[in-house]
């Protein structure tokens, strides 16, 4: 994205919906219950949003939310690129509000795939017969996106030596933040020992290397930078941004699974916040499974390549420990309710407003988000500051 | 009590050539005849260099492991009647990566760089699936 656009707008409200299991409300319920509280957090009302970025199971997902909430916006955008897409909105709020397109963007996203059973948006079109995944991947019980990252996996193990017990290091550092999380689904102690007990699901991946699945919402607000600064809360300005794409469910490429796409997303969006890996003070990663986190340390540059293991070992992303990552709890944690972007980026909002309570990680000054969507297909990254 | 299903390829113009050969017991793949350049799956013109003048050539059938897993959980019937099954990514010789199951093979006889030989597994009339075995450890590489 252009250097310029760097600060010009804000995040400044933020909101997640009832997390956990909600019987009773649908996914379009929990968008705009979360929502409400966002435009409630930011100080304003319905009638100031003009900029609307949905997505749900519902293909029209924006529409079926400006509807709901009663908007008329002169914007709308519903793109759906998997878990990242709340991240890849924000982006998007920026460009429009650039353009002037739009003044004040609201960013939703809501599931019920834990009361629903399932995850209804798994059942889409590339599942049909005749697409690609259709034809050389869905006949092979292939488990997506489970079965992609249980192969990165083993090809890291492979070449690196990493361990289950690296692995587990990912899920007990989330399970230690969420216990200091009133909002996280799982707060009970866990143990290294307990993670690597669980059951396998896809080698070398067990049920506890895996998020949560669970209902929930949520909601931001972005506006411009001049217009923040008459708000409720401190702007969380959006330093750096940037995006890449590659695959759809079906990473054939002769290239190296290990390397999905995340660095160069990374280096994109810290060349145009102007700030290095030094600089962060809190990490937020999408955590589908805990070899993803390792991985994006890795891509992202906060360690060297196949060291990973050897990075997260002895709690070094747990409270106190070295780099605090995914401090809400994460999608290990926390919550997760089928796409997980935009709770990566309400808890970086909040570490930076130093609302986080117990878990606030002191001075937070700069945090990255970063999210993939659908498997290794594309990659958001955003660098947040105040 | 009927069968479970499996999910089937539904072939299209472009992909129909590769399924009539796996029926015959054959593995064929695009070759572009500017390039030379083998690729899976089929498209319309060749990924390296963007020429159309692609035709369908017989493969080796060989390659080696890329990475795998090992499902202990199934997204159908029909599979979890299999399980455990060997999940693949088949690095062939021509180069392109292919998607199959390691057939017969358990959790312990896998490893990432085994050498494999395709095979084919009949799923329907007139329909056989590209799958894969492992050849014995030592075998030519």
């Amino acid at each position: 994205m252009n250097p310029s656009l760097s600060r010009s707008v804000a995040i400044v409200g933020v909101a997640e919906s009832d997390l956990g299991k909600v019987p009773g409300k649908s996914a379009l319920e929990l968008q705009g219950q979360a929502a409400l509280l966002a435009l409630a957090d930011a100080g304003l009302k319905l009638a100031d949003v003009d900029g609307v970025f949905a997505h749900t199971d519902d293909r029209f997902s924006s529409l079926q939310v400006s509807e709901f909430l009663g908007l008329r916006p002169r914007f709308v955008d519903s793109t759906n690129v998997g878990g990242m897409s709340n991240l890849l909105h924000v982006q998007r709020a920026m460009a429009a509000i650039a353009a002037g397109m739009c003044e004040v963007a609201l960013i939703t996203y809501g599931s019920t795939q834990l009361s629903d059973g399932s995850r209804k948006g798994g059942a889409v079109a590339a599942d049909l017969p005749h697409t690609p995944r259709g034809q050389f991947i869905l006949p092979y019980g292939h488990l997506s996106p489970i079965g992609y990252y249980a192969m990165v996996a083993q090809l890291h193990m492979h070449r690196y030596g990493t361990t289950p017990h690296d692995l587990a290091e990912v899920a007990v550092a989330a399970r230690r933040w969420a216990q200091l999380n009133p909002k996280a689904y799982r707060r009970e102690p866990t143990s290294l020992d307990e993670v690597m007990a669980s059951p396998l699901v896809a080698e070398p991946l067990r049920q506890r290397d895996c998020c949560l699945v669970t209902d929930g919402g949520g909601a931001m607000v972005v506006v411009s930078a001049e217009r923040a600064r008459d708000l409720r809360q401190p702007p969380v300005y959006v330093l750096g941004a940037a995006e890449t794409h590659a695959h759809h469910y079906t990473p054939f490429n002769t290239g190296d699974w290990l390397d999905t796409g995340v660095a160069p997303t990374a280096e994109a969006a810290f060349a145009m916040a102007g700030v290095t890996r030094e600089d962060i003070d809190v990490v937020q990663i999408y955590d589908h499974f805990t070899i993803g986190v390792i991985q994006s340390l890795e891509e992202l540059g906060f360690c060297k390549r196949g060291e990973g293991g050897a990075f997260v070992a002895d709690g070094a992303l747990a409270p106190g420990g070295r780099l605090p990552v995914n401090t809400s709890g994460g999608g290990l944690s926390y919550g997760h309710p089928g796409m997980f972007g935009m709770f990566v980026a309400i808890e970086a909002v909040r570490q930076l407003r130093g609302e986080c309570g117990e878990r606030q990680v002191p001075d937070a000054r700069l945090a990255l988000c970063h999210a993939p969507g659908l498997v290794f297909s594309c990659n958001t990254t955003l660098i947040l500051g105040v | 009590m009927p069968e479970p299903q499996r999910p089937l390829p539904q072939p299209t113009d472009l992909t129909r050539p590769y399924w009539e050969a796996a029926a015959m017991g054959e593995l064929h793949l695009q070759r572009c005849g500017a390039c030379g350049r083998w690729q899976f799956y089929p498209r319309p013109f060749c990924l390296a260099c963007e020429s159309g003048e692609l035709h369908w050539q017989r493969a080796s059938g060989l390659g080696k492991v890329y990475t795998y897993t090992v499902n202990h959980r199934a997204p159908n019937p029909f599979m979890k009647a299999r399980l455990p099954y060997v999940v693949a990514i088949v690095e062939l010789d021509e180069g392109p990566r292919l998607m199959a199951n390691v057939l017969g093979a358990t959790s312990a006889d896998m490893a990432i760089g085994r050498r494999v030989q395709i095979t084919f597994e009949p799923v329907a009339d007139g329909l056989a699936l590209p799958q894969c075995s492992l050849l014995a450890d030592g075998a030519a590489a």
